[in-house]
């Protein structure tokens, strides 16, 4: 081959323009994953959070057609038990009159209604709620909810709650925690509206980082966390593997 | 109303020979002829050929001597058959519905039809002057019955109309037997017996025991053309005599006009496929798989051109079809262009609904709300595909009930927006181990799932009083605490009754719900 063909290394375009930082008010990656402790609402927080933002986004660029479509919410039973189920008083506005909840009795059937959910053109988004690290949720699984979402363009939010951060083919894994909020104007003593420290360890189209995102009325806004360490180009992201050498079915190889 | 054509093979050949009776061909002796184990037979002569004292039945032989300038035809039962169940979805211009009664006969039920045509002598007027348009020697009547009208049509004058009010056998006393639609040996028999007009059979039936000793001369005769008695029942409607009408089956036929002619081969595919679609939907409606396909072209100076395919098997594909027709349409003569398409299915057969269409389409397309909750519900129960939705009550866990995802929603009454709800509910409160508490009432640190939860920002209380139209009357109520603990985590968290309302020991603390 001719090497004078190819491009020169410094012709190629940058890493930074390649993968633009993340920032609120992107669309919606085909499937990401949400890991966050079992004792807090952070993960459907923010994943709604998530949702709002996109369909506003959507529908914003879209015109004055407003987005009508369901949201469907599944969670397995001990993520009910756990986290417990949604609340309708609870939800965002906009999402309040379009919400299907399915409860699956296992972590086999609520990847099946996941899966069925994505193939469905009248749904806005699928949001997935699984505890710990379900047999039935390997690589295979995840990389075939991503395929179908990719392939019929619903996103897909899947919280894990309490779970290890194992082998899968999500586009964004996110990892979140809560973070005392923002005190309201008219009572300081009283919690406000939600934060959360949101780490993004992994992703296909952005640079990892971290991020504190609040949940304003009208939008989601984001902070950037700057650490020494992230100064410097982030080294290649091997952490899923690493995390693991010691007790994952990979050591025995 | 029993229409009987007496001449139907010969009007038929008539009519392929395009003469008039009496001109032409007619106008010389002819014989329709058919084979028989013992040679050629005459089945049907013209007029020409009875004046020169042919009969019809003898064989063909004879007939020559008697006459031999005699023209011969082979006689078509087949195509006379064929024809008479075409002349009888034509007669169903005169009824709601008609039967063919072969040899050479139709029945058309005219019902409550008759005013139609302005009474029932008009009607037979009609049919008379249309069958004789058509070049048709007929005879018809109108009875009650089946057998009535078919007898009249046949033993009586052209035209005669029983009326129901009338008495039919004094009308009918003087008919032959063969009105009675019988076989030969029977009525052979009767003629034996000496019974050859309806009135006679009447007349031993209305003695002592007639009836018993006919019935005893026939009983091992159960079919009704070869028992009189039977066939007498049915002509006076004393027994139901059920008749198989005829339907007629069109071929499915789906045609394109165009505006503009094509002249172009891409464009002809284009088309083609339209039709195959079109072809495809008209099939599925109707349950079958096209075996021939007949494809018209009609170009613009008047020229058809025929395409004909034969499937291997009922098929209704679009896709298939198409390919098949592309190869046979190459070397097509164009000329000035085609303004019309015809695809015409002339041979179809039963072919059952395939699902695998429906998961290809969803597939590609995705699939519908209604499918896709259709699925959950078929794998995990109706109770687990639900839409939660608000009711009537201010007990958090009571102020949501669930209901199927397209089921009307309830009308809702405005929320207070001070009063914030969390964002997910526990299945059931669970009760926290509250180690201190403040002056004010809500606790400063916690034990919740054997997490320690230090309190560092919160609202409340918001007063809950039990619903004592639902609840026993030792219900406690509820303050309900808005916390976020020192890690950011929020909680909605409620004491169970106050120290000192008299309603069981100390109050009892628990979570739940949990804040985004």
């Amino acid at each position: 081959m001719d090497s004078h063909a190819l491009l020169r290394a410094a012709a190629l375009p940058g890493r930074a323009a390649r993968n633009p930082r993340w920032q609120p008010g992107l669309p919606l990656p085909s499937h990401s994953e949400l890991f966050t402790p079992a004792g807090e609402a952070s993960g459907a927080g923010m994943a709604l959070a998530f949702v709002r933002d996109a369909l506003e986004q959507a529908s914003a660029q879209a015109g004055a057609v407003a987005e009508q479509r369901e949201v469907l919410w599944v969670q397995d039973r001990q993520a009910i038990h756990l986290s417990g189920s949604p609340c309708r008083a609870g939800l965002p506005l906009a999402l309040r009159h379009r919400l299907i909840h399915v409860a699956a009795p296992r972590p086999e059937d609520a990847l099946f209604a996941m899966e069925e959910g994505l193939r469905c053109r009248d749904l806005a988004a699928v949001v997935g709620e699984l505890a710990g690290n379900p047999r039935a949720l390997d690589f295979t699984a995840s990389r075939r909810l991503t395929l179908t979402a990719e392939k019929h363009g619903v996103p897909l939010l899947l919280v894990r709650l309490d779970a290890v951060a194992d082998l899968s083919s999500a586009r964004a894994r996110w990892r979140l925690a809560s973070l005392p909020s923002a005190p309201p104007r008219w009572n300081p003593d009283a919690p406000g509206r939600a934060a959360w420290h949101a780490e993004l360890f992994r992703a296909r189209f952005h640079q990892p980082g971290e991020w504190i995102l609040r949940d304003e009325p009208d939008r989601l806004t984001a902070q950037r966390v700057q650490h020494a360490a992230q100064n410097a180009i982030s080294a290649p992201d091997h952490g899923d593997l690493l995390q693991r050498t010691g007790a994952g079915p990979l050591a025995g190889l | 109303m029993a229409i009987c054509c007496s001449e139907l093979a010969l009007d038929r050949w008539r009519d392929c020979e395009n003469c008039q009776r009496g001109e032409g061909a007619d106008a010389l002796p002819t014989a329709l002829i058919a084979e028989t184990a013992h040679g050629p037979r005459v089945e049907t002569i013209n007029h020409a050929a009875r004046a020169e004292g042919v009969r019809a039945g003898v064989m063909l032989a004879d007939a020559r001597t008697l006459c031999p300038m005699l023209q011969v035809r082979a006689a078509d039962p087949a195509g006379d058959l064929a024809f008479l169940e075409r002349f009888a979805v034509w007669a169903q211009r005169w009824g709601p519905w008609s039967a063919t009664d072969p040899p050479d006969g139709v029945l058309v039920d005219v019902t409550a039809v008759a005013h139609l045509f302005g009474g029932e002598a008009r009607l037979l007027a009609d049919v008379a002057a249309r069958c004789q348009a058509r070049g048709l020697a007929t005879s018809a009547a109108i009875a009650p019955t089946a057998g009535a009208a078919w007898a009249l049509a046949r033993f009586a004058a052209d035209g005669t109309v029983l009326p129901p009010d009338d008495d039919a056998m004094a009308r009918l006393a003087h008919l032959p037997v063969a009105a009675l639609r019988l076989d030969a040996d029977v009525l052979l028999v009767l003629r034996r017996l000496g019974l050859k007009r309806l009135g006679d059979l009447v007349g031993i039936e209305r003695g002592t025991d007639g009836r018993d000793k006919l019935q005893r001369r026939f009983r091992t005769r159960r079919a009704p053309s070869a028992n009189p008695l039977i066939r007498m029942d049915q002509l006076l409607g004393r027994v139901p005599e059920p008749l198989l009408p005829v339907v007629p089956v069109e071929a499915p036929l789906v045609q394109r006009r165009l505006l503009e002619p094509v002249r172009h081969r891409d464009l002809l595919d284009r088309v083609v496929a339209d039709l195959a679609e079109d072809m495809a939907r008209a099939l599925e409606a109707r349950g079958e798989g096209a075996r021939r396909l007949q494809l018209g072209l009609w170009r613009v100076d008047g020229e058809v051109t025929l395409r004909e395919l034969e499937l291997a098997s009922a098929t209704r594909d679009p896709a298939h079809v198409c390919r098949l027709f592309g190869e046979r349409l190459d070397g097509l003569d164009a000329g000035f262009g085609f303004e019309m398409l015809r695809l015409r299915a002339s041979w179809a057969e039963p072919l059952h609904l395939a699902q695998a269409d429906l998961e290809a389409a969803a597939e590609a397309h995705g699939t519908s709300l209604a499918m896709c909750l259709d699925r959950l519900t078929a794998r995990l129960g109706s109770h687990a595909v639900q839409r939660p939705v608000p009711r009537a009550s201010h007990v958090p866990e009571r102020a949501q009930g669930w209901q199927g995802p397209f089921a009307p929603q309830p009308a809702e009454q405005g929320q207070l927006a001070f009063h914030l709800r969390p964002l997910k509910l526990l299945d059931r409160a669970e009760p926290i181990a509250v180690l201190y508490a403040a002056p004010e009432g809500y606790p400063r640190r916690f034990r919740w799932r054997g997490q320690l939860c230090e309190v560092a920002r919160v609202e409340g209380p918001e007063r809950i009083a039990p619903e004592w139209w639902r609840e026993r009357g030792t219900a406690r109520l509820r303050d309900y605490y808005r916390v976020e603990d020192a890690l950011g985590r929020r909680y909605w968290i409620y004491r169970s009754g106050v120290a000192g309302d008299g309603r069981g020991g100390s109050p009892e603390w628990f979570m739940q719900g949990l804040f985004g």
